[in-house]
């Protein structure tokens, strides 16, 4: 039946007008739900069966419940069973079926012969990829072949990537994604607790009093999180306060909003720690029972150059040379340096310092994307531990996840250069463990680690890496000054193949194509930024040969010959595989939840141990695994103690001068997931935001007579490139700054950024360069 | 003409009874929350007049303890 143009419109501005609501609502009840207008136009009398899974999108790792009918996925609601979204959903999520669906879905491998994509079997390009990957290792050595994932990865794609290529082939070409959002939180935890991921879990939202979000716009990146945070001030008054360069919806509905220059944020954690020190504050018997102290290299660069490279040389100090190093640090100086008043400074500081108030930090990329990444973190600890705030439920220092199995995937298999499921490549005693479950012999895992993103895309560039498998990722958007990189894989003699569910500028640049099954299409799991691990069931099928990447890896390590090795059954894999991973992790410290258990109950948390899973960890009345006899036990280090480091403020790598006079800062929006390659296929939230803009102070903007939607051309030493203007619209960055987001691949922002990363993480800093801003 | 969306609060006990008196409205359709006293409330007018007769009637429902505007769309019918 013919539906004209002008009806659909208005349906859709209909749709449009009822989940605006949905959202002030959501925002308002946290949990509400409607579920008559989210099962409206199903099929009536249908029968609908609904499954639970984690949701496909950010690191939050809501439950949802997907609506299944005549083999389709039709729907979706928050499951009220999961504690952690109790029934929220936010519009990713509510639409997130429709990602699978779109009309352009890749459905058969495609093989680049002579320029042109010719449509392959499944079989012809897994015996392809086989091939050239044994041949490239055959003539240029194990360290030309390379993999680059995702924190999308479920964890049996993750571990069946790390097992062919650390445990098998051999080498430690392994990375992901993740080392772009949040590297510098994992050595941030290393560096202070000497194990990773967060103490806490986000049940402490229900017991903190306060909240001081440190750069994170968690009203858009972790909706259903912020309306708990907001449904608390509801119900006991906590306090929200915003720290950021730019003001967000976050910053509105917060009960205030502080902004800091750019990169100033290390001056500020300083000044605080300063003012706990100063004012007395400091709980001294957790400090003297808990902590340490130390120092470590400064000045170290940031990366710029190839090959660059850096190790930490941390030194021993005691309280009062720390003390004193904090005199630099008092708020009226860092006042001047970061613009924010030492009124404020102290205002915060006050608050970690009162002892009847519990506190939680929550931070995500404007921490973690920073080329002073791993100190940052750091500083946030080091206040948390001087006021002894910490793993007790309410005080939490709490990293945010984008992706929905960073923590599960890259952080706990160790899809990363250095890492192994348990431990690192480094240690023989993490190399013997692992290669014993591998079943490969010890000598095939190698002691050093290779290469970590930034460097394996220019050791592409270079001609040391000549065969790169990219899965679940999209690269050709997401690399900082990424022309370099791009203008690499087009290099002779590079071969690229790229596993994905759409066309992306990442799949323009591969010599095979493999369409992916996608999220419930397959069986898996993620793991989210509170530990807690979700199973999914093969819900439907997928289109066409599309195949799940944890398969396609499976199918390919057969044909290079390590049938001993992949010796799972199709239809029982991913059991296998996960039976396989949880023997990494026995033991008190890091034990997972059973399978059965996963697929009972709404996700665990590990450490599980003895039936339970662990919401606080390094707090003897929660975690079995302390067992010092005192109340805390920071087990990841030798002597059970914390460390509080020295870390001082250091300017960024390129900072705003009289050619380039402003910051560019780069970020999401709340209706794309990353890079849109999925959310822009779904019409509802592809429609609210088509398109990538520049937003600009309006002060700024009026000085240079630009407008909303005149075109500005922005230039920085990479590059020059147009965007709409954005003024008084959905933010304000700081004087001074502007902002783009990087969902939009026709608006590449990321050929303008500096691949600058934090010396100790290697996560670049996609928040701070210099850029020239005209009016076009 | 314009579309648009409310958070409709009921007074206490009052929810089955805004219910009722809303969807009787033309132009107007009601998407109540399973679990919370709140109702979501679209309103999509042809006209000025039927926009304001509409809000005029709104306005006289008693069961009414908030309506919080929280959209408004301009789309052309025509």
């Amino acid at each position: 039946m013919y539906t004209s143009i002008l009806s659909n419109r208005r349906s859709f501005i209909k749709k449009m007008a009822v989940l605006s609501a949905m959202t002030a609502a959501a925002t308002m009840f946290p949990g509400i739900l409607f579920a008559d207008e989210q099962e409206r136009g199903l099929p009536k009398g249908g029968n609908l069966d609904w499954k639970k899974a984690p949701c496909r999108f950010c690191g939050v790792g809501c439950g949802v419940l997907v609506g299944i009918e005549d083999g389709k996925a039709v729907a979706v609601k928050g499951d009220p069973k999961s504690p952690v979204n109790k029934g929220l959903c936010c519009v990713k999520g509510y639409h997130s079926v429709m990602a699978m669906y779109g009309k352009d879905r890749l459905t058969h491998p495609l093989v680049k012969k002579n320029g042109k994509y010719v449509k392959t079997s499944m079989k012809e390009a897994l015996d392809l990829i086989a091939s050239k990957m044994t041949t490239t290792i055959r003539e240029h050595g194990k360290d030309s072949v390379s993999i680059y994932g995702s924190g999308q990865w479920t964890i049996p794609d993750g571990y069946v990537a790390s097992k062919l290529f650390k445990g098998c082939i051999g080498t430690n070409n392994v990375e992901a994604n993740a080392r772009l959002c949040m590297a510098s939180a994992v050595t941030g935890f290393l560096t202070s607790f000497g194990i990773d991921e967060p103490m806490g879990c986000y049940e402490d939202i229900d017991h903190a009093d306060v909240f001081i979000l440190w750069g994170n716009n968690m009203a858009e990146m972790h909706p259903v999180l912020f309306s708990r945070l907001l449904d608390q001030r509801l119900k006991r008054g906590v306090k929200i306060i915003d720290f950021a360069t730019r003001t967000t919806r976050t910053s509105m509905a917060a009960d205030k909003s502080i902004l800091f220059k750019p990169n100033t944020d290390l001056a500020v954690a300083n000044a605080i720690c300063y003012e706990i020190i100063n004012k007395g504050w400091v709980n001294k018997d957790f400090v003297e029972s808990h902590c340490n102290f130390s120092k470590g290299s400064t000045n170290m660069g940031y990366g710029l150059e190839d090959n660059y490279s850096f190790k930490d040389k941390p030194e021993k100090i005691n309280f009062e040379e720390y003390k004193a190093f904090l005199e630099d640090y008092a708020p009226e100086k860092v006042e001047k340096i970061s613009g924010v008043s030492a009124k404020d400074i102290k205002y915060m500081a006050a608050y970690y310092g009162d002892p009847n108030k519990k506190i939680m930090s929550l931070w995500c990329m404007g921490m973690n994307q920073h080329t002073r990444g791993t100190w940052i973190n750091n500083l946030v600890y080091n206040i948390h531990l001087l006021t002894g705030k910490i793993s007790t439920p309410g005080n939490s220092p709490f990293s945010l996840t984008g992706q929905p199995s960073a923590c599960g995937t890259v952080r706990e298999v160790g899809t990363l250069t250095h890492k192994l499921p348990h431990g690192v490549v480094m240690n023989a005693d993490h190399r013997a463990h692992a290669a014993k479950i591998w079943n490969v012999p010890v000598e095939n895992i190698d002691p050093k680690p290779t290469y970590h993103t930034v460097e394996m895309f220019r050791a592409l560039d270079r001609g040391e890496i000549k065969f790169m498998w990219i899965q679940v990722t999209n690269p050709m958007v997401t690399m900082p000054k990424l022309k370099r990189y791009r203008d690499a894989t087009k290099k002779e003699g590079r071969f690229i193949v790229v596993s994905d569910i759409y066309p992306t500028p990442t799949t323009d640049i591969a010599d095979v194509i493999l369409p992916s099954a996608m999220w419930v299409e397959r069986e898996g799991m993620y793991g989210n930024s509170e530990r807690r691990t979700q199973y999914f069931e093969q819900m439907v099928q997928p289109p066409g040969e599309a195949m799940s990447d944890t398969w396609q890896l499976i199918e390919v390590a057969k044909r290079m010959g390590f049938e001993k090795q992949f010796y799972y059954k199709e239809e029982t894999h991913i059991e296998e595989i996960y039976n396989e991973y949880r023997l990494h992790h026995e033991g008190k410290k890091h034990a997972m939840a059973p399978l059965e258990v996963l697929k009972a109950e709404p996700g665990a948390q590990w450490p599980y141990v003895d039936g339970k899973s662990t919401q606080w960890r390094f707090n003897s009345k929660y975690d079995p695994a302390c067992s010092n006899g005192e109340e805390f036990d920071f087990y990841g280090n030798k002597d059970g103690k914390a460390i509080i480091w020295q870390r001082p403020y250091e300017p960024a790598p390129e900072e705003p001068d009289n050619e380039y006079d402003f910051w560019l800062c780069t970020g999401r929006v709340i209706e794309h997931w990353h890079t849109g390659s999925m959310t822009r296929r779904i019409p509802v939230l592809h429609k609210a935001m088509p398109h990538a803009y520049v937003e600009l102070h309006p002060e700024d903007a009026k000085r240079m007579q630009i407008r909303t939607g005149d075109a500005v051309k922005l230039t920085t030493r990479r590059g020059t490139m147009n965007f709409p203007a954005s003024v008084n619209e959905r933010g304000i960055p700081v004087k001074g700054q502007v902002f783009v987001p990087f969902f939009d691949e026709n608006l590449l922002i990321n050929d303008l950024t500096l691949d600058a990363f934090c010396p100790i993480s290697k996560q670049p800093d996609y928040k701070k360069c210099a850029v020239k801003v005209e009016k076009a | 003409m314009p579309i648009k969306s409310y958070l409709a609060h009921p007074h206490q006990g009052k929810k089955s009874e805004l219910i009722n008196e809303l969807t009787a409205l033309a132009h107007c359709e009601v998407i109540p929350a399973e679990n919370k006293d709140l109702l979501i409330l679209v309103t999509d007018t042809d006209s000025k007049d039927q926009e304001e007769n509409l809000r005029a009637q709104l306005d006289a429902i008693s069961s009414i303890k908030l309506l919080a505007m929280v959209s408004g769309f301009n789309a052309s019918k025509n």
